[in-house]
This record gives C-alpha cells, sequence and structure tokens, in this order.
C-alpha cells in the first residue's frame, strides 16, 4: 500500500462528502425550515407600515427616545452585522469606569434604588434585545412621565409580556423591541 | 424577588445531568452495533454500499495501524488544502450576498486548519467575512467530516483494546462514513429542524438594511449551528457564536446545545464498555468525566455568583458579555460543556468572567479536555491518562501494569504520554514565545495579569483544539495565525497518530488472564485516582500559568486594585 491507494478513496469521499454535507444537507434544512417556521427562518422580522422591514425582534435596536424602553448598552454600537462582547476584563479600569459612568447617568435621571447589572453592562452579543423584569421596571417611571401614563399601567404592560421558556436557569424577562410595540398598540 | 437560586439551579443542573446520561448509554449501546458488531442499522447498510463502490475500498479488508494513519492524514491534508483554496477566493465564487472578500493568505491557512482539526478557532468575524458558500461548503462540511475523523479514531482505538493478537484495527473510510451517515447527519437534521422552531435562522436571503440603518445579518445558520455543537466543532456563523440571538435565541434553544454537545462525547464511554464486553469499565470512565463536569460547574457558578467587587454599584451577577436570556446557570452549563468537550463554542464571553470563573474554562482546556472531550478524541486522551495511572499504580504495588487484561509495555506508555502531554507542551512553549516577541505581546487587550490569561488561553485552546478564547486579543495578526496554525495542527495530529499506534500496539498484545495481582479498574478507588492522576498532572504542567494570571487577577480584585 502506498499514499496513492489512499488518494482515490480520499477525492472520491470528500467530493461526495462536499455534495452531500455541503450542499444537499443545507439546502434540505433550508427548505423545509423554510416551510415548517417561516418567520422564524427568515430572522423574526417586523414590517413597518410601509411593508419596509422596521427589524428583527431577536435584534436589539437602538433606542434613545425617553418614551420608549431602552435595550442593554452593546459594545458594537447595535451594529447587527459585527456582533460582539466589550471584552474588557473583570480588574481592567475602563470597565469600572465606564459601568459607574452608566450608573451616574441614571442617577442622574432621578433613579432610586438598587441597579440592576444587566442594564448597564454590555451583553455578549451586542445584540441582546431581552431586559430582565427588574431593570425594565426602573424604566418605568421615565415613560410613564413622557407618556402621560400611570407608572401602574407600564408596569402592567412588562408584567403582561414576561417570556414564557419552559427551560430552567433564566430570570424573568421581557423583550424589549416586543415591550416598544405593546406600548404603541392603542 | 431571589435570582439566581442556587438550589433551583443545581436541581435543574441534576435533572439535565440525569436527562443526559440516559440518552448518552442508549445512543452508546447503538455506536457499539453501528461499529463493532457488525450490525449496523439497515439503512447505514443500504447508504454504504454503493459509497464503498464509488471508493474503490472493500469494507471487510482492515487495515494496520499506519494504513489506517495514513488513510486520516490524507484525507485530513485534501481538506486543508480545500477549505484553504476555497477562502482565497470566495470573493468571486456565488452565493456571497455580503460581499466577503476572499481572505489573505495566513487568515486562510490559519482557518482551514482550525476547521479541519475539530479547532474552530475564529481569527475573522463570520458576518463579514466568509460567504455562504464557505459557511456550508466549507465549515459546515469540517463540521462533519473532523467529528467523524475524531469518532473514527476513539473507535480504532476501543478496537485495540477489545482484540487479541491482531495487526489490524479497522478501515478509515469505513468508520468515518458510518460515522456520518449512522449518526452525525441524522441527528444534525433533527437538531438543525429544532433550533430553527425556536428561532435560529435558515436562508439563503440577503441581509436586510432597515429604514435606520441597522444592517441585519442573513444565512443557513441553523443546519451550521446543529452540527456545530453536535460534532463538538464550536465554529459559529457569526462573530459573537452562540451568543447570538440568531444562533441561540432561547433558554430552550441554549440547553438543546448544551446537550447536544455533550450528547456524542458522553455516549463513547458507553459504547466502549459494550464493545470491549465489560459495561463498568464503561460506566467508570463516563463517572469520572462526569464528576469532573459537576465540580467545574459548581466552582465556576459560585465565582459568578459572588461577583465582582469592582463593580459593587450594581445588583445582581456581573453582567458584562453575558446574555440576559440564559441566566446565570445556563452561562456557567455552556460555558463547562463547551470547554470540558473540544467544543469552543460560547455563549458568552470568558474574558469578562471574574477571574475565578474564567479560570474553570482555562483549567478545563489544559487538564485536557477529558470530561467529556471532543468527539472521539476526549475519550482518547481519557484512556492515555488510563494507561498513565495504571502505570503509575503499577510502580507503587510492584506489579506489571496491565489495563483490560493487557500488559502495558514501553511502546503503549511513550504513546500515552505522548497523547497527554503534547498540547502541554505546545502551549507552554508557544506562549514562552509570545511572550518574548512584541507581536505577542501587543495582541493583548487587558492590561495586567489578565492580558497574561488572554495569551496563553489563546494556545491553550488551539492547541487542544478547543477553540473558544478570551476574545480580546487580536488573533488576526501574522504572529497569532501562523502560530495557531502550528499549534492546531500538532495538537491534533501528532495525539491521534499516537493514539493509533497505541491501539496496535494493544491489538497485538496476548490476554493477560487476571490474577490475583491484577489491579481491577471499575472500582471506586480507581476512579478515584485517575481523577488524581489527571489533576496532578495538569497541575504541574500549568500551577505556575494559573498563579500568575486568574490567581494573581483574583487577589488584586479582591484587594480592589
Amino acid at each position: 500500500m502506498s499514499l496513492r491507494a489512499s488518494l482515490r478513496p480520499a477525492i472520491v469521499l470528500f467530493v461526495l462528502a462536499l455534495l452531500g454535507l455541503g450542499l444537499v444537507y443545507p439546502l434540505a434544512v433550508t427548505l423545509l425550515a423554510g416551510a415548517l417556521f417561516p418567520v422564524q427562518a427568515h430572522g423574526t422580522l417586523v414590517h413597518g407600515h410601509d411593508g419596509s422591514v422596521a427589524g428583527s425582534d431577536l435584534i436589539a435596536r437602538p433606542v434613545a427616545d425617553p418614551r420608549y424602553f431602552h435595550p442593554r448598552p452593546s459594545a458594537v454600537g447595535y451594529g447587527a452585522s459585527g456582533s460582539g462582547g466589550s471584552n474588557l476584563g473583570p480588574t481592567n479600569p475602563d470597565l469600572a469606569d465606564r459601568v459607574n459612568a452608566s450608573i451616574a447617568e441614571l442617577r442622574g435621571a432621578g433613579v432610586t434604588g438598587p441597579i440592576p447589572s444587566d442594564l448597564v453592562m454590555t451583553s455578549a452579543s451586542g445584540l441582546d434585545p431581552h431586559l430582565t423584569v427588574e431593570a425594565a421596571f426602573i424604566q418605568a417611571p421615565r415613560i410613564a412621565a413622557a407618556r402621560n401614563r400611570s407608572v401602574d399601567g407600564v408596569e402592567a404592560i412588562i408584567l403582561a409580556h414576561r417570556v414564557a421558556d419552559p427551560a430552567p436557569f433564566h430570570p424573568e424577562y421581557v423583550n424589549v423591541n416586543i415591550l416598544n410595540r405593546a406600548l404603541d398598540a392603542p | 424577588m431571589n435570582y439566581p437560586d442556587p438550589l433551583f439551579d443545581a436541581a435543574g443542573v441534576v435533572a439535565f445531568v440525569f436527562l443526559l446520561t440516559a440518552a448518552a448509554a442508549v445512543l452508546g449501546r447503538y455506536l457499539a452495533r453501528l461499529f463493532f458488531h457488525d450490525a449496523p442499522p439497515a439503512f447505514v447498510r443500504r447508504l454504504e454500499k454503493p459509497v464503498c463502490t464509488l471508493l474503490g475500498v472493500d469494507p471487510d479488508t482492515e487495515e494496520t495501524w499506519r494504513g489506517y494513519a495514513r488513510d486520516l492524514l490524507v484525507f485530513n491534508g485534501i481538506g486543508i488544502a480545500f477549505l484553504f483554496v476555497l477562502l482565497l477566493v470566495q470573493g468571486v465564487l456565488p452565493l456571497n450576498p455580503a460581499g466577503a472578500p476572499g481572505m489573505a493568505p495566513d487568515l486562510a491557512l490559519n482557518t482551514a486548519i482550525s476547521f479541519v482539526t475539530n479547532t474552530n478557532w475564529q481569527a475573522y468575524a463570520g458576518e463579514n467575512a466568509a460567504s455562504y458558500l464557505s459557511q456550508t461548503a466549507g465549515f459546515t462540511v469540517q463540521h462533519f467530516l473532523s467529528a467523524g475523523t475524531g469518532l473514527a479514531v476513539a473507535v480504532a482505538l476501543v478496537r485495540g483494546l477489545s482484540r487479541r493478537e491482531s495487526d489490524r484495527i479497522g478501515t478509515f473510510w469505513m468508520d468515518l462514513v458510518r460515522a456520518v451517515l449512522g449518526l452525525l447527519l441524522p441527528l444534525a437534521f433533527v437538531a438543525a429542524l429544532l433550533l430553527a422552531s425556536q428561532g435560529v435562522i435558515q436562508n439563503l436571503d440577503p441581509y436586510v438594511t432597515t429604514p435606520s440603518g441597522q444592517t441585519i445579518p442573513m444565512g443557513p445558520v441553523a443546519s451550521q449551528e446543529a452540527i456545530k455543537v453536535l460534532g463538538t466543532n464550536g465554529g459559529g456563523f457569526f462573530g459573537a457564536n452562540s451568543a447570538h440571538p440568531y444562533e441561540n435565541p432561547t433558554p430552550l434553544s441554549n440547553l438543546a446545545e448544551v446537550f447536544l454537545l455533550l450528547l456524542v462525547p458522553a455516549a463513547v464511554p458507553f459504547m466502549f464498555g459494550e464493545a470491549v464486553g465489560d459495561r463498568r469499565q464503561g460506566n467508570l470512565l463516563y463517572g469520572v468525566m462526569i464528576a469532573l463536569f459537576l465540580g467545574a460547574f459548581a466552582f465556576l457558578y459560585a465565582a459568578e455568583l459572588a461577583g465582582n467587587p469592582l463593580l459593587a454599584g450594581t445588583q445582581g451577577f456581573p453582567m458584562e458579555g453575558k446574555e440576559v436570556r440564559f441566566g446565570l446557570g445556563g452561562t456557567a452549563l455552556f460555558a463547562t460543556a463547551t470547554t470540558a468537550t473540544s467544543c469552543g463554542a460560547v455563549d458568552a464571553m470568558f474574558d469578562s468572567f471574574t477571574p475565578l470563573g474564567g479560570l474553570v474554562p482555562f483549567a478545563l482546556i489544559l487538564f485536557g479536555e477529558v470530561a467529556h472531550g471532543g468527539v472521539g478524541s476526549g475519550f482518547c486522551t481519557m484512556i492515555a491518562f488510563v494507561v498513565v495511572a495504571v502505570f503509575i499504580a503499577g510502580l507503587m504495588i510492584g506489579r506489571t501494569p496491565e489495563y483490560l487484561g493487557k500488559k502495558i509495555g514501553v511502546l503503549e506508555m511513550e504513546m500515552a504520554v505522548a497523547v497527554a502531554l503534547t498540547p502541554g507542551v505546545l502551549v507552554l512553549v508557544l506562549s514562552a514565545v509570545a511572550l518574548a516577541v512584541p507581536a505577542g505581546t501587543a495582541a493583548a487587550l487587558n492590561p495586567g495579569p489578565h492580558g497574561l490569561s488572554e495569551i496563553v488561553y489563546a494556545f491553550a485552546s488551539m492547541a487542544n483544539n478547543n477553540g473558544s478564547a478570551f476574545a480580546g486579543l487580536d488573533a488576526g495578526v501574522l504572529f497569532y495565525t501562523l502560530a495557531g496554525s502550528l499549534a492546531m495542527a500538532v495538537g491534533r495530529f501528532v495525539p491521534i497518530v499516537a493514539t493509533l499506534a497505541l491501539a496496535g500496539a494493544l491489538a497485538g498484545r496476548k490476554a493477560v488472564p487476571p490474577s490475583f495481582g491484577t489491579l481491577p479498574t471499575h472500582t471506586l478507588p480507581f476512579a478515584a485516582w485517575l481523577v488524581l492522576v489527571i489533576l496532578v498532572v495538569g497541575a504541574l504542567t500549568f500551577f505556575p500559568i494559573f498563579a500568575m494570571g486568574p490567581i494573581a487577577e483574583h487577589l488584586l480584585m479582591a484587594g480592589g486594585a
């Protein structure tokens, strides 16, 4: 047996793998997933009134308007085409400085009580569309004031939109994109 | 509200491990049928027959370990060459809606070796740097083939352990084809659809730009995500890997990904027990793996729960680099599983873990990824440690070392040591070089001991074919792409060839009937001894690194610096 004896099966098997695993398998999954889960397979996109894509429910969007819930801060500026975290180490002074600045900003806006860590720390993807219920509650007074609504009403919207999931481990949490849509609903 | 609740999370992990063990035991028995008792299921038989004809391979002619190794190396060499060229020229090929340009030669080489060696170290971000064609025809294909290669080596090793006075250890082509057709492809197909139901995308659409200017990436993600975890590959579609909402959208998808990435490595010890005709031997190895796994999980969970006193102005465990939906338990479970195997996918950024939290994935990788290890490769490393443990115990009690009725001779010991120590030598030597040259130290993002952790973690991850990172390191510079290519290739293929040589040597041994002096290898004392050997070898090799990196940083953090 020589190297040459290995070469034929190696090349033939690689070509078969290329066709079967690189072409047929992904295409079959694309067709089937598209048929079974058409919304999810195409990105859980949301369309505006004019039919254009407003965004995805699964991807955080930058929000500065005080009338809406703000998502977690993003290390990539919510740039969905370049996901990632800050990668700042736990003892890096830049991390503590940034977090403390965010806390000071919230305090300056009149927020009292404990600050949930997810509200002032960047996510792993930079696109996390979720907040803990506590981080949403902290924003309720601001939103209520900007909209001339009762704080109770905004809190009720938060509680009504907690995400249900059968898996363990997760905190009570909400999707910011869905919450903001609910705020605008008549 | 009290979140997180450690008791509730502990109950969740126990339930998870129970389910995993049950599934792995069933799958292990199936794998024994697939590879050993010459009784693969009918659909595999029907599919592999025409494949054998096309290959020109006689399924009944087995090879020596040298022949097996040669086939494996030639096949993997072709894989590297093809992927290298594909990445170089992807810019002019079809299925490239985002217009990813061809990769630079050093990055293409690094990436090609990375995916073929089951490492999936990624010095690029998938959204911008890889076309749909590269993701499917390049990466998805290698996700299957590298996992299949790892499993084939484990199967060959089990043949070596179970045979007597034979010079044959199987046929690489048959083992690879059966691993893909009989195991990986059907499971990946089902898993891809499950993930798609949760919100993992699967399409060939162009990227979408919203009126507000946000560009949302698209692509055939679910089909790659499924085999990425199932094959303990870890090379994600997007830069953020399994933290990206399009790769891992829900707590349930997170749990499913952890389950899938542990499933095959957890099944291999059960397959081994069936194949050598003594289930207790497989159960022992599985038990050792689970013990190491649970210990690591608890340590990581506790470290993150204790938090970071430098960020004391906030409530709850530190969320920097973590996603809300996974919670502390889901994040810690994923991080433990991905580094206890050789997966390397991440659903959180290890760079921002607390120092002791980050120590866990670091140590799991450096201790050889044996709990449960990569698909196939983890089992082989575990057997190498068993051989070392049997040998040391033999010296202490003054008996000839034996395992499964085979004498452990000089050649077996040499090969076992090569398997166990090659990655460690690579890590230490290449880290030392990196620390001595400006290009090596300039790439670290964080100052102080954390920067050291970033550099050594990179080589630990590549030499052990894991692929996760302390991602602040700028791994795209020439020094890291080239030194990393070397680490990944040597860290993969030297242990594989040594494993096959070990299999060949063991297959040729005569059976020694057990006597009064035989050390039983299915008992609790031996399990404890094995754990001790693994921990001592790892600690002796790497303790200075841990002391200067994560432990020093922990002390700085506790001191308020």
